[in-house]
């Protein structure tokens, strides 16, 4: 069975590991400038190539589809395909009973996904890794680690997406036994899921951290003045690469609240009264703020931020891993009972 | 009789139609048994709870003494050409007798080669570029070359033109000489079967109609043809499979053990296709009674 699964596999298994071959070449060569870079630069993100920034989001890129594709072309044709060309009679004729029939297949297909993808994200992540979350003085900052897209093209998370969305897609094919429908209903699954886990999911893997912050000068991140609303105060973490989930203001009794009416006539008059509805930075000039910021800690206001500090980034990817592959065994588990019993 | 498969009461429902209802059913070792019907009768269904691709709703089922599919080792004992003769487009002749060789305890390596050769399959032949016939024959070979105790093949020449199926057929028989192995074949066309079979069962409407052994069935049916007569007159060893009326005269095809004696009647043979095509035509008479396998 390995043997026929390795027959039909074999072209684009070629095919998947010299592209991920060539990834880790380009990587490799690239790699080692960066880090002397990133060493000898405090503020890396100024000094990068355009090339730097090329591969460093085209890095996000890969990651970020690799998974999709390996899941809906490997995935979703695996039983699919077989199906429809009625080539299933063909093996189920052969002295193999199903249940072995789907675990060579899917067993093959999940350790081809995972070694694929393992590769790559090992490569990306070191590539990426003196970069990620560099702050830039004057034109910008990369993205930490942390935050949302960057988290999920880093580390071992991409490995668990993987192997979910060949698993979902598999399951699919199964169930509606044709490749191309199954390609997309496992298109539209896996990105719903993508995007339901960050939002609601991966903030509650790990207990994240309450901390109250004195707003001062230097805590602050910004002031938004809507045009109509009232004004919205954020403040940093202690590490810029932290993931914040909550950033709110809260007053004495610990009650989330507005600013109070009088903090209004702190801040310069928004530029651009012509356009009152559009949201607008406010830069409070140095100085002016600090007799506010005072006045608004005497009266008992804080700060209240609930945020995944950067020391959990491993914790949540192996928790989030974890998570993908629960359900990924859970999958497996369906497509074994649906191949045995539904399928004809 | 050895039986190589033995059926109780078996029937497969899907959702609320019924693809074979109540079938009983012995089929006899180291023969070769022709399922007939017309499409949609239940054929595959029945070769397919058989084969143990699908599970009864009830009944039972044991073929070579055991329950369809259970095992690696009761899959070994059973070859199975599906219909259209499916074969792995991508892959070679010569891969396709690599996958029988890995995928079967009992392969026998041979058979397979001197098989293809004979044929003249180039092994480093697509079986997607192989034309209808080759790929029946490859599938045929991998039927036989898995040595198994029953070969059931599921209308193996429906696609077929005239010669191939002469073709395929001659060669089926041969390797039913050479291996004694029991057989049993699908087809809605009897003619096929006619030249190749000593024993069949016929299945309309989701029943079984008749089974037997094709010199039984010829020796126990007759066409008799007389003046007009109800059905209720004959004598009550004459089972009446189909009848028709002109205004003065009947012609009756009777199952009976016993000859035929009134003098009224004028008796003649059957063939095989014409009993099958009376079992089929006269589906209205027989569903009430339970017994129809032929006495001996």
């Amino acid at each position: 069975m390995i043997w026929l699964t390795w027959r039909q596999f074999r072209t684009q298994l070629v095919a998947v590991y010299a592209l991920v071959a060539a990834t880790c070449v380009v990587l490799a060569v690239t790699g080692p400038a960066l880090a002397g870079l990133a060493h000898r630069n405090s503020d890396v993100y100024d000094v990068l190539t355009s090339n730097d920034r090329l591969l460093y989001n085209g890095g996000i890129a890969v990651l970020a589809v690799a998974p999709a594709l390996l899941g809906i072309f490997w995935g979703a044709p695996l039983v699919a395909r077989e199906i429809e060309t009625g080539t299933y009679q063909l093996v189920w004729g052969q002295s193999v009973t199903r249940g072995r029939w789907l675990a060579a297949k899917l067993g093959f297909a999940v350790l081809a996904t995972a070694v694929a993808v393992g590769l790559l994200t090992t490569a990306i992540t070191w590539w990426a890794h003196p970069i990620d979350g560099a702050l830039g003085s004057q034109h910008g900052s990369l993205a930490s680690r942390m935050t949302p897209v960057s988290f999920a093209m880093r580390g071992v998370v991409p490995v668990g997406y993987a192997v979910f969305a060949l698993l979902l897609g598999t399951l699919i094919g199964l169930v509606l036994r044709r490749s191309v429908p199954a390609m997309a209903v496992t298109l539209a699954v896996y990105v719903f899921v993508q995007i339901a886990v960050p939002l609601w999911v991966r903030p509650h893997l790990v207990p994240p951290v309450t901390s109250s912050v004195v707003i001062s000068q230097k805590t602050l991140a910004g002031i938004e003045a809507d045009g109509s609303g009232p004004f919205r105060i954020t403040t940093h973490t202690a590490d810029p690469r932290d993931w914040v989930l909550t950033n709110q203001t809260v007053d004495a009794q610990g009650h989330a609240a507005g600013l109070p009416s009088w903090f209004s006539g702190c801040l310069p008059p928004p530029p651009g009264n012509s356009a009152p509805s559009g949201k607008t930075e406010v830069h409070p000039g140095p100085g002016t703020l600090d007799a506010c910021f005072s006045r608004l800690t005497d009266e008992g206001y804080r700060q209240r931020l609930v945020y995944q500090p950067h020391t959990h980034f491993w914790r949540l990817q192996w928790a989030e891993t974890g998570l993908y592959l629960a359900a990924s065994a859970l999958l497996a588990g369906l497509s074994f009972w649906w191949t045995r019993r539904r399928l004809l | 009789m050895n039986t190589v498969v033995t059926a109780h009461g078996l029937g497969k429902q899907y959702r609320s139609r019924w693809a074979l209802r109540d079938c009983t059913l012995e089929i006899p070792t180291g023969r070769v048994t022709g399922l007939v019907g017309p499409n949609g009768a239940g054929k595959t269904t029945l070769l397919r709870l058989i084969v143990g691709m699908l599970d009864p709703t009830v009944g039972t089922i044991e073929v070579c003494g055991g329950k369809p599919a259970a095992d690696a080792a009761q899959l070994a004992k059973v070859g199975f050409v599906a219909q259209d003769t499916p074969t792995y487009a991508g892959l070679t002749v010569a891969d396709h007798l690599r996958l029988g060789a890995h995928l079967n305890p009992r392969w026998d390596d041979a058979t397979a080669r001197s098989r293809t050769e004979r044929l003249g399959l180039d092994p480093r032949q697509k079986a997607g570029r192989l034309s209808g016939g080759q790929r029946a024959q490859l599938a045929l070979t991998l039927g036989l070359a898995k040595r198994p105790e029953l070969l059931i093949l599921d209308e193996p020449v429906a696609s077929l033109d005239p010669l191939a199926r002469r073709e395929f057929l001659r060669v089926l028989m041969e390797a039913v000489a050479e291996h004694e192995i029991s057989v049993l074949l699908s087809s809605h066309v009897v003619s096929d079967l006619e030249r190749v079979c000593d024993h069949v069962v016929v299945l309309v409407d989701s029943q079984v109609r008749v089974a037997g052994d094709v010199d039984d069935l010829l020796a126990t049916h007759h066409r008799i043809s007389g003046p007009l007569r109800e059905p209720s007159t004959l004598p009550a060893d004459q089972h009446v499979v189909s009848a028709s009326h002109t205004d003065r005269q009947s012609t009756y095809v009777v199952r009976t053990p016993a000859p035929i004696l009134d003098p009224a009647w004028s008796v003649s043979a059957l063939g095989l296709e014409d009993l099958v095509l009376s079992y089929m035509e006269g589906a209205a008479f027989a569903p009430t009674h339970p017994d129809l396998e032929v006495l001996r």
